[in-house]
């Protein structure tokens, strides 16, 4: 007979009566964020404000189909925005400031989560797992969320910054978006990109309530009918932009 | 019937595991899923070798030991069911059935398919409780419950700890565990003096074994008693509120 080791006890051994939360010393942003459930909940709420900005972002751009002025003009106004209580650019600015801050904090949390689950599993499953309910979408959250944090550096290069190449005059958004496009391997680049993040917007925006605790049985079954209309939102309006011009009906 | 299991077989938590493979015949198509492994374990015994060590008591789908990832899946192919409540019936003659143990890291294996659970424990002392006077038996109906509040508690406490919530989740999250034991008690006029406390105990206790949840609805599905992942966005709602709530005000109604 060969002899059962000693399960390895001391790792579940932890004090039995933990610290009130009341009577610890760290400060409460740093005790709060040391949370998961925290974390998902900051990842929720940074999740909102980069859902409302997708959201209008795409409205702004789908001027493009009313011509160069139309375009060109909501650029402007962009800069303008909040004058003359805030002198030109300023709220763009508090804007953009905010949107970095919800772009790090929904990554960093994203990251930092990552490990925790990782290290949660140290030994992985031998035989093939049969999952019942996971989809596609919530299995590549990390990947489709990488992807998209890549594209927007691409995207900020190509169109903010006029460093891929394309013919590129600041404020002509307009001609700088057509010329851009007007090449086959971008507009593929945007095409796959708008795709990734509408199937992180699929998980995600069902996702969100639960982190939220927003859960109620007159409404649940809508939040993911959201998810689904807002990511096909977002997806038809972004793609069809790369994807007109590059075929030329925009041009 | 005929079936062939691969089991996981470890000697001890340090020891090297591997499948090992075995033949079973003259199966009977209402066994449940453990009378197989006891009809192994008799052949393993006749045959002087070491018989499949594996969790079980009640048999009845109510303790909860039964633990076993079957086909991928904790507990097996069917829904709503433990371990000990799959009956051979549901699967084919001559099926091909791969058994391994909870992997987590929470869930030190003893052996074969045994692992250590004692993490729930943990989780379960730092709030599962209420403050009740002693004395003589309150008189029944004294405090009064609404009938949707008692169902939602009842659903939450069917809860019977196996650990196929952590077993089932991609990241070795406890959370539908920990929701069920919060929520069972947070839900009822009885765990109100205790709420914020036992949510963030409890919640904190679990993030020092357990991974996180990212709302894959795994557990869910894998969960012998169907309890509903609603119970962790309502836990959720209450660690958030308990971390902003001032606990010296926490009488005051609205
Ligand atoms: S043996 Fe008790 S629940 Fe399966």
């Amino acid at each position: 007979m060969t002899k059962v080791d000693e399960a390895p006890k001391a790792r579940l051994e932890k004090p039995a009566h933990p610290v009130p939360k009341e009577a610890r010393t760290r400060p409460f942003i740093v005790e709060f964020y040391g949370s998961a459930i925290a974390k998902k909940w900051l990842m929720a709420i940074t999740g909102i404000m980069l859902m409302g900005f997708v959201f209008a972002h795409m409205v702004g751009n789908l001027k493009v189909y009313l011509g160069a002025d139309d375009l060109n003009h909501y650029g402007e106004w962009l800069r303008e925005m909040g004058e003359p209580i805030f002198p030109r650019t300023v709220l763009l600015w508090i804007m953009r400031i905010g949107l970095i801050g919800a772009f790090a904090v929904h990554i960093v949390s994203a990251a930092q989560l990552t490990r925790m689950n990782r290290k949660a599993r140290p030994d992985k499953y031998e035989s093939p797992r049969d999952y019942a309910a996971a989809n596609f979408a919530s299995r590549t959250m990390r990947w489709t969320g990488v992807i998209v944090g890549l594209f927007v550096i691409f995207h900020l290069l190509d169109l903010t910054w006029g460093a891929t190449g394309a013919d590129w005059t600041r404020g002509e958004v307009y001609e700088n978006l057509v010329a851009s496009f007007q090449r086959v391997p971008v507009a593929i680049v945007y095409i796959l990109a708008n795709i990734a993040l509408g199937i992180h917007l699929y998980h995600g925006g069902w996702s969100m309530f639960q982190s939220l605790g927003w859960n109620n049985r007159k409404f649940n079954d809508w939040r993911r009918l959201f998810a689904i209309g807002f990511a096909a939102i977002i997806v038809v309006g972004n793609v069809s932009i790369p994807l007109l011009v590059v075929t030329g009906v925009v041009d | 019937m005929k079936v062939t299991l691969t089991v996981w077989r470890q000697a001890g938590p340090a020891a090297q595991g591997r499948f090992e493979t075995y033949e079973l015949d003259e199966v009977s198509e209402d066994m449940s899923f453990l009378e197989l492994f006891d009809v192994l374990n008799e052949r393993l015994i006749a045959k002087g070798e070491e018989p499949v060590a594996f969790d079980h008591d009640c048999r009845e789908g109510i303790c909860g030991s039964c633990s076993m990832m079957i086909d991928g899946r904790p507990h097996g192919p069917e829904l709503g069911t433990a371990t000990c409540q799959l009956h051979m019936r549901k699967f084919a003659d001559g099926a091909k059935i791969t058994v391994e143990p909870w992997r987590a890291g929470a869930f030190p294996l003893v052996r074969d398919l045994v692992v250590d659970r004692s993490a729930f424990d943990r989780i379960v002392e730092s709030g599962g409780y209420i403050t009740a006077p002693t004395g003589s038996a309150p008189d029944g109906n004294l405090i009064l419950i609404p009938k949707a509040v008692a169902d939602s508690a009842m659903d939450a406490a069917a809860c019977i700890g196996c650990g196929a919530c952590v077993a089932a989740c991609p990241n070795s999250a406890a959370n539908l565990f920990t929701a069920a034991k919060v929520m069972h008690l947070n839900l009822l006029p009885q765990g109100q003096p205790e709420r914020w406390e036992r949510v963030t105990n409890m919640v904190d206790t679990m993030e020092q074994f357990f991974g996180s949840c990212t709302n894959h609805g795994e557990c869910e599905a894998a969960c012998p008693k169907e309890i509903s992942i609603d119970f962790i966005a309502l836990m959720n709602r209450d660690y958030i509120k308990a971390q902003f709530k001032q606990r010296r005000l926490a009488s005051q109604r609205g």
